[in-house]
């Protein structure tokens, strides 16, 4: 059986011990409702994580991937990137998954690991890594845009009307749009 | 800690009345305790609501929950839930608290990860909500048949529809066993739910143990240690007419059940269950949402001081000029 | 002996200090972190308005600078307000700590953090009530649920009553109707009597009180921002409107928050009540005293409030109106509709509206005299006055996003949605426990609005944006409407966030470009200055 086929087969309890960890990185108190409430609009952060989660491990076992897979760890990832976590700990959730893949396959077979599957697939989890740097600094940076366009949308018309006592001139195209 | 210091309290409790039946004291906990206690229920409830009804209600500020009252007849209002009219009210207040409506509110979502529960935990809270206070409610007046000479109709056709399962001898009571899962279930959520646990202070668990305390021991009395009920009654009619009597041979048990009670009285007018009478005074729910068309009065509104126009126009009156705006003084 | 071990994930994870969950909430101390505060209030500010305890502060330094009685002061505050107000004494006795209310708040939902649930933000501050003004309390101490009144446990309550938004969600589902709001309020205007405001609120304070409005615009500039925006329908329509400032005799006073005047999008809600009310031909002013619809004295103290508030009737009074018509905005009618006429009516000065264009007495608002722009539009378009072409919004496709105030505060449900309706031809409504009376905040209401606390306001936006989000992958829902100009620049920044790919917009933007103006040349663009769908190759 391939890592792939096992990972399939596995796949609800490996994304329940995976979830498990990831909310072990908020406070008990938070854990637990975020484990809880599955209602997605009551709930939408663990909905979201859990979802996201869901689907990125689909997309690892897949034979050809949908390449949406930058979709579903920007979801998750844009959540904890406002979350109050060092990014360390917000992207720690992609390693978590090695373990508990090598976790699972050892309580599976009592064989001896299958060593090269289990090298490629945790080799695609690092790159899984190094997609989600991008994507958590690419959400810090946006933070950043909208504090500055919310400055910039303060001031924009004043400079307009400083600009249009110049008349005749073309519009300026709309920050907003 | 919050949950063992409350347990151990109401176990003392217990054992206090136990040990005062043992040491004789009967008249102690059978007449003064109970006259005590109902007094200072009556005048701790009297001062509380009184205290609460001494500070004024300055703004009409309802919790809207729905569709206002609109200037267009074809814009239809939800007259319970953003009531306008006093009508209105008392049925949003009914509704509140006859079958705790806001709790009750937490709307189903049609989008759910597989087949689970659709309704969420809340609904629990609501149904174990009202089981326990509509139980709670149904025992206290079926107790009125100690509390009279002759046993009116109400309370005996309320007493053949609780026992209507006609199970065991005597007749098993509904309400005895809603009200013991109610508390208990009401007690788990807050050791089991870690939220709600978080939040809980020894001044909830308390009252549960206290109430499971009061219903184990009434219990106990009609279903197993069977206490001299004619003796109980001549006690409570004794206290009613105002000449008490300790009729012997009562059990302990009913002494326990009596000393818990009071206990409960004593520290209801001091503790959250008067949300029992402040529900009735809660500005978000009690008014109704009219303050466009009636003005409301703040009986403390005092004159303020505000940044006039003229004080305004001074500032800029040489700007105003030149933009061309009106000005009251050139 | 230097021997390099491989931690495992999971134990790098645990290694960083996990709170355990056995400890009280009284014992987890609180750390004030950036992203989630806003700066402290300037002194200028609050000498502008003679706020007390004025100085130049900083949240995250150790020294507040707190006056040396401020225990007193605090508490003797607090005896006040439970003097003064019944919902305060009665909320701080009769919560019994059910947790309905719990899971319901933004703030809650969006961080985890549960000091942001409902009930223990209101804990806070009822553990000192406990302590100083009960019994059981200061007998039982901590036993009773009571504490000290320490400076970690005020700057712990300044905190949380700045991550509360006042939206009332929570009260809706309190079955004694406890509301968060009434407890936040109570906060903050204790917390103002030590001079703890935040920059972001008192600025537009000491703005509004001098010069009529939050951005501090003076009068010639007001005139000049509706100046452009006139300019940029002369383009887009060919129609020269010629609206009036301060004008004596004028029938109605028009006032809107002044975030409509400045800042996009509002300022396309604001050319739309420019159009519609050309088009009707409406006898009505602007003021530019009274030049400000909101009113961030809300969040500070009543007194403040009412003082900027004042204003509204006092301009009507000079310019001698007949009564006054609201722009959109949450917070400002929460004030209009719950408190202003408490204050500073009777408004006897004025008469009961009546549309003049279709007769409609506005009898629910005879006492106020104010009506709310969308009564006024939904009544012309019901009576057929006004010409629409709502294909001319056919490349958007709308959800409505219901503003707390308006919502909870209020209860102006259909009156929006009615003209939603009839201005465009794609709505779709977002999931029902998210909308009309359990809308969820924006996430940055009551002065939250500020940019230090992004964090803060991302968190707290995420569940109103993953509602959005729902509908945008269901309906394709690409415009957001609603009728607040908070939630016109703070969703703005959310959907960016969250939802990109959505945009937000106003109701009355959209009801002027539908709308067909009597002379009006062949429109090519939007009020974006956006081709008009099928004009694109244009």
């Amino acid at each position: 059986m391939s890592i792939e086929q096992f990972l399939s087969e596995q796949k609800d309890t490996i994304l329940t011990k995976w979830f498990d960890l990831v909310l072990d990185t908020y406070p008990p108190d938070t854990a637990v409702f975020l484990k809880k409430q599955d209602n997605p609009f009551a709930n939408p952060v663990g909905h979201t994580i859990r979802e996201g989660m869901g689907h990125v491990l689909d997309e690892l076992v897949r034979e050809t991937p949908s390449g949406q897979i930058g979709v579903f760890l920007d979801n998750i990832i844009r959540i904890r990137a406002v979350q109050d976590l060092t990014p360390e700990r917000a992207l720690s959730f992609i390693f978590s998954l090695k373990e508990v893949v090598r976790e699972a396959l050892r309580t599976a077979s009592h064989q001896p690991l299958p060593y090269d599957e289990l090298l490629a697939f945790e080799s695609r989890v690092d790159r899984l890594a190094l997609l989600s740097f991008d994507i958590f600094v690419q959400c810090r940076e946006k933070l950043y845009d909208i504090k500055a366009n919310e400055l910039r949308k303060m001031t924009f018309r004043l400079l307009q009307r400083v600009n249009d006592m110049d008349e005749d001139q073309e519009k300026k195209p709309d920050p907003a749009g | 800690m919050k949950i063992l210091l409350p347990l151990f309290a109401v176990v003392a409790l217990v054992v206090i009345a136990f040990v005062g039946v043992q040491a004789n004291l009967q008249a102690f906990f059978g007449i003064v305790i109970p006259y005590a206690a109902v007094a200072i229920f009556i005048i701790g409830f009297i001062v509380r609501v009184f205290r609460w009804g001494s500070s004024p209600v300055p703004f009409r500020i309802p919790t809207t929950a729905g569709q206002m009252k609109s200037f267009a007849p074809w814009i239809k209002q939800n007259k319970i839930d953003n009531p306008s009219s006093r009508l209105g009210v008392f049925a949003r207040m009914a509704l509140e608290v006859l079958v705790f409506r806001s709790l009750f509110r937490n709307t189903k979502t049609e989008l759910h990860d597989g087949p689970k529960l659709v309704y969420g935990s809340e609904k629990f809270l609501w149904l174990a909500g009202l089981a326990f206070h509509w139980s709670f409610l149904i025992i206290f007046v079926r107790h009125f048949r100690f509390f009279m000479q002759d046993v009116p109709t109400v309370i005996q056709i309320m007493e053949s529809l609780d026992s209507f399962l006609q199970i065991g001898a005597p007749l098993l009571y509904l309400t005895d066993v809603v009200l013991v899962g109610a508390v208990t279930f009401l007690f788990l959520r807050r050791v089991v739910m870690p939220q709600i646990k978080f939040i809980s202070l020894p001044a909830d668990y308390f009252p549960l143990f206290l109430i499971l305390g009061i219903a184990l021991s009434g219990i106990l009395m009609r279903y197993f240690t069977k206490v001299h009920i004619v003796g109980v009654k001549e006690l409570v009619m004794g206290l009613l007419s105002f000449s008490p009597v300790i009729p012997a041979g009562i059990g302990s048990v009913f002494y326990i059940h009596l000393f818990l009670v009071s206990a409960l009285l004593i520290y209801f007018p001091l503790s959250k269950l008067m949300h029992m009478g402040g529900v009735f005074l809660s500005p978000t729910r009690n008014m109704a949402n009219n303050s466009r068309e009636v003005r409301h009065i703040n009986p403390w509104n005092y004159p303020v001081h505000v940044h006039t126009y003229q004080e305004y126009e001074d500032e800029f009156r040489e700007k105003m000029k030149k933009a061309g705006l009106p000005v009251e003084k050139e | 002996m230097a021997k390099v071990t491989t931690p495992k994930p999971a134990e790098l994870v645990t290694s960083i200090d996990l709170k355990p969950s056995a400890q009280q909430w009284m014992d987890i101390p609180t750390e004030i972190k950036p992203g989630t505060f806003c700066w402290g209030a300037k002194a200028k500010n609050l000498n502008i308005v003679e706020f007390p305890n004025a100085r130049d502060w900083n949240p995250s330094e150790e020294d507040w600078k707190l006056p040396e009685n401020w225990q007193e002061i605090f508490l003797t505050g607090m005896k006040n307000l439970l003097d003064k107000y019944r919902s305060f004494k009665v909320f701080m006795d009769i919560c019994v700590r059910c947790g309905a209310c719990a899971d319901k708040c933004h703030f809650f939902i969006g961080s985890g953090d549960p000091k942001n649930m409902p009930v223990l933000r209101a804990e806070l501050l009822r553990s000192v009530y406990r302590r100083y003004f009960t019994t059981s309390g200061k007998m039982l101490g901590k036993t009773a649920g009571a504490r000290d009144l320490t400076i970690d446990v005020l700057k712990e309550l300044w905190y949380y009553f700045y991550q509360c938004t006042e939206c009332r969600r929570c009260s809706l589902f309190c079955p004694y109707g406890i509301d968060t709001a009434e407890i936040t309020i109570m906060g903050r205007e204790l917390m103002n009597q030590l001079g703890l405001n935040t920059d972001w609120i008192s600025g537009p304070v000491a703005n509004c009180y001098m010069k009529g409005n939050h951005l501090g615009l003076e009068p010639h500039a007001i005139m000049n921002s509706i100046e452009g925006m006139i300019d940029d329908i002369e383009t887009i329509t060919g129609i020269r409107i010629n609206p009036s400032f301060n004008r004596k005799g004028a029938e109605i006073l028009f006032v809107t928050p002044s975030g409509d005047l400045f800042a996009d999008p509002g300022t396309f809600t604001c050319m739309g009540y420019l159009m519609l009310f050309h088009e009707l031909g409406l006898d009505y002013t602007w003021s530019t005293y009274a030049s400000e619809g909101g009113n961030f004295g809300f969040f500070t103290s009543n007194e403040m409030a009412k003082r900027l508030n004042s204003k509204i009737y006092a301009e009507a009074k000079r310019l001698g109106v007949k009564y006054i018509i609201g722009g959109e905005c949450g917070h400002m009618w929460r004030v209009l509709t719950q408190y202003m006429d408490t204050w500073n009516g009777p408004a006897d000065f004025l008469e009961v509206p009546v549309s003049p264009i279709t007769g409609t007495r506005f009898d629910t608002s005879r006492s106020t005299k104010m009506i709310h722009i969308t009564e006024f539009t939904a009544d012309l378009i019901k009576n057929g006055k006004l010409k629409l072409d709502p294909s001319r919004n056919d490349d958007l496709i709308v959800t409505y996003h219901d503003s707390c105030n308006t919502s909870r505060g209020m209860g102006l449900l259909d009156e929006p949605r009615y003209i939603i309706r009839n201005v465009c031809n794609h709505f779709h409504e977002m999931p029902e426990n998210t909308i009309r009376e359990q809308t969820f905040c924006c996430g940055s209401g009551t002065g939250l609005n500020a940019s230090e606390n992004m964090e803060l306001r991302m968190r707290g936006g995420f569940p109103r944006a993953n509602a959005v989000k729902f509908v945008k992958d269901r309906h394709g829902v690409n415009m957001l409407a609603n009728i607040c100009a908070i939630d016109r620049a703070t969703l703005s920044a959310s959907m960016d966030y969250w939802v990109p790919g959505v945009r937000v917009t106003g109701v009355h933007e959209m009801v002027a470009n539908a709308l067909i103006m009597k002379g009006e040349k062949e429109r090519e663009t939007n009020l974006r200055g956006e081709p008009l769908p099928g004009k694109e190759g244009n």
